[in-house]
């Protein structure tokens, strides 16, 4: 190792430089632009100037609060499915998957193999009006005679949950497979039944997947758009639609800006709050478990 | 479904010690506790695997008008000649050139800085760390919009198309791509490369016959990771693309009109091409595994 010793100073900052001004000048500058733009004020006619116009965001706030809170909820509710559908999936993967793990986890992520329009689109198909299933939940009497499963807030729940399900699902089981089997046989020797050796042996120890899946999964869906675009109709629009036709349709820069800092910032404050319910350990072990 | 209500008070009575000759209530409720947990990962894998499904047979539909959302019967027309769409084939490519520049960037960029992470102790570390992990916590739209309002203030310097695209796609590959290769190089054992230097290799030799071998998989599995993000990228290119058509804005583009079978026809062939990548990237990986397990007992030879 003498060549890298002697070179300790320097070496690593020449490997990490040109990553680091990459992600320096096209992820931090830009998110200065934003700032920057966020308080311009003018019109797309006219065009902008600088002016620190904070009326913008107040103003961005009271027209758009309801698609903020609907993307929140979708969110949240998506994630809670995920974590429905994905743990015990993850589990039985993980306990009783055998030497078919392998092949298991790649089915897990075989969605990602195919373009995440298509894979949305495949799902307007499933849920058409013309569509078996929907027929057969009309027999069943879940949706009305005349009625629709596409463009309902169900539809746009269901395609989130399906699109991010596998964020939720990969953390999870990394998590579950690295638990060590004579914990919990020492669990059930101690006299613990099958419920309490899950609750207090199995689910603590699965909690960094638990943490990091819930991460994956609710970031992408919150500022997510294409479910609600393709699935949903205007009643189910959510802050992302908002954002990308206010900078490409609208040419409305500024509250564009103001809305997509807004969304990072709520993020982050979410994120940070989980951290901090969660423990900082965990996530740092889900950021290694990725 | 309703059978279960019975078995879990069954479970949570019993004990290790229990008298021989179960009742066959009993016996019953454990096999529905047993088997329930397997039948309801398989829906949750069918349901995961159900659109794909959807996808492939939907390319042999023989439809007549332009949409492509009921099914007509089998047909192998569209397969015949997938390209017959106009731009299908031009936004394919194009996805495809960016594909693989930004996947070479990105991988060559973040292998060099997860080296820099796991090898160096520096001051710092920690921040760079969170640094790295940062746009991997942030939403899409969020690092498309930010890096949209920089090209539109700097647009002296940038012009929409496709090299924004590329600087977008290396931008948020390359974080991807350190936590891959990190994740590999914890694991790595150093005394490898002690030795080759002791057998009279420099830096540059040590690094290209042992090191990079050894680190390999996970540098692979990461260009994989980072080629098929790129491929797929929808939301980011949306906001960074002027009028540069990509594969998704193409199929984003005819979802407003019509989506014809050849879309489905390119997804399948894009979809069986990476599968036959990841079963590779998998073998290859679990080789390097099998190779790293013979030496302990080497060791214990010698």
């Amino acid at each position: 190792m003498a060549y890298f010793q002697r070179h300790k100073g320097i070496f690593p900052l020449l490997l990490l430089l040109p990553g680091l001004l990459w992600l320096i000048v096209f992820f931090a500058v830009p998110l200065y632009y934003q700032a920057k733009i966020s308080l311009n004020t003018g019109s797309p006619f006219e065009g902008f100037h600088f002016a620190w116009h904070w009326s913008t965001y107040t103003d961005a706030i009271k027209t758009y609060h309801t698609q903020f809170i609907r993307s929140f909820i979708y969110a949240g509710a998506s994630t809670g499915l995920s974590l429905l559908i994905g743990y015990p999936l993850a589990y039985a993967i993980a306990f009783r998957g055998g030497r078919w793990r392998n092949a298991l986890l790649l089915a897990v992520i075989l969605p990602f193999f195919v373009t995440y329009l298509v894979r949305t689109l495949a799902w307007e198909t499933i849920l058409d009006d013309a569509s078996p299933l929907v027929s057969f939940l009309q027999t069943l009497g879940i949706v009305g005679k005349n009625g629709h499963v596409l463009a309902t807030t169900s539809a746009v729940i269901a395609g989130i949950t399906y699109n991010f399900l596998p964020f939720m699902i990969l953390p999870l089981y990394a998590a579950l497979e690295r638990i060590d089997g004579r914990l919990l046989e020492a669990g059930s020797d101690l006299y613990g039944n099958r419920r309490s050796v899950f609750t207090r042996v199995t689910l603590p120890l699965s909690m960094p997947g638990v943490v990091a899946g819930v991460l994956l999964t609710f970031i992408p869906a919150a500022g997510d758009f294409v479910n609600a675009a393709l699935l949903g109709s205007p009643k189910q629009t959510m802050i992302g639609n908002v954002i990308q036709s206010r900078y490409l349709e609208v040419n409305d820069y500024p509250t564009a800006a103001a809305l997509s800092f807004m969304l990072m910032a709520i993020i982050l404050v979410l994120v940070a709050v989980w951290a901090k319910i969660a423990g900082t350990e965990s996530l740092m072990g889900a950021e290694t478990a990725r | 479904m309703t059978t279960e209500a019975y078995p879990a008070p069954a479970a949570a009575t019993a004990k290790p010690a229990r008298p021989p000759g179960v009742s066959p209530w009993r016996r019953a409720g454990r096999a529905v506790l047993h088997w329930s947990l397997p039948v309801y990962a398989a829906i949750a894998l069918a349901y995961l695997l159900f659109p794909i499904v959807i996808i492939i047979w939907f390319s042999f539909n023989n439809t007549h008008s332009r949409f492509n959302f009921v099914w007509q019967g089998w047909t192998l027309k569209h397969w015949k000649d997938p390209f017959q769409v106009p731009g299908l084939l031009d936004a394919l490519k194009i996805s495809i050139e960016i594909a693989l520049l930004s996947t070479l960037i990105a991988t060559a960029l973040g292998t060099m800085m997860a080296l820099a992470l796991v090898r160096y102790e520096f001051r710092g570390r920690a921040p760079l760390n969170f640094f790295i992990f940062l746009p991997l916590a942030t939403p899409e739209i969020v690092l498309g919009a930010a890096l949209l309002s920089l090209f539109l203030s700097q647009s002296h310097y940038f012009h929409l198309g496709f090299g924004t695209i590329l600087i977008a796609h290396v931008m948020f590959n390359i974080s991807f791509v350190v936590v891959t290769v990190r994740s590999r190089l914890i694991g790595f054992d150093r005394h490898l490369e002690e030795a080759a230097q002791d057998l009279g290799a420099n830096a540059w030799q040590t690094f290209w016959r042992v090191t990079l071998p050894l680190i390999a998989p996970g540098v692979l599995a990461a260009a994989l990771l980072a080629f098929a993000l790129s491929i797929d990228d929808f939301v980011i290119t949306n906001l960074n693309s002027g009028s540069t058509v990509t594969y998704p804005l193409f199929i984003w583009g005819a979802a407003r009109v019509s989506i014809p079978p050849e879309v489905n026809i390119v997804a399948t062939m894009i979809f069986v091409v990476t599968v036959i990548a990841a079963i590779f990237t998998v073998w290859q990986s679990r080789r390097a595994e099998k190779l790293s397990e013979i030496r302990p007992e080497q060791e214990a030879i010698a």
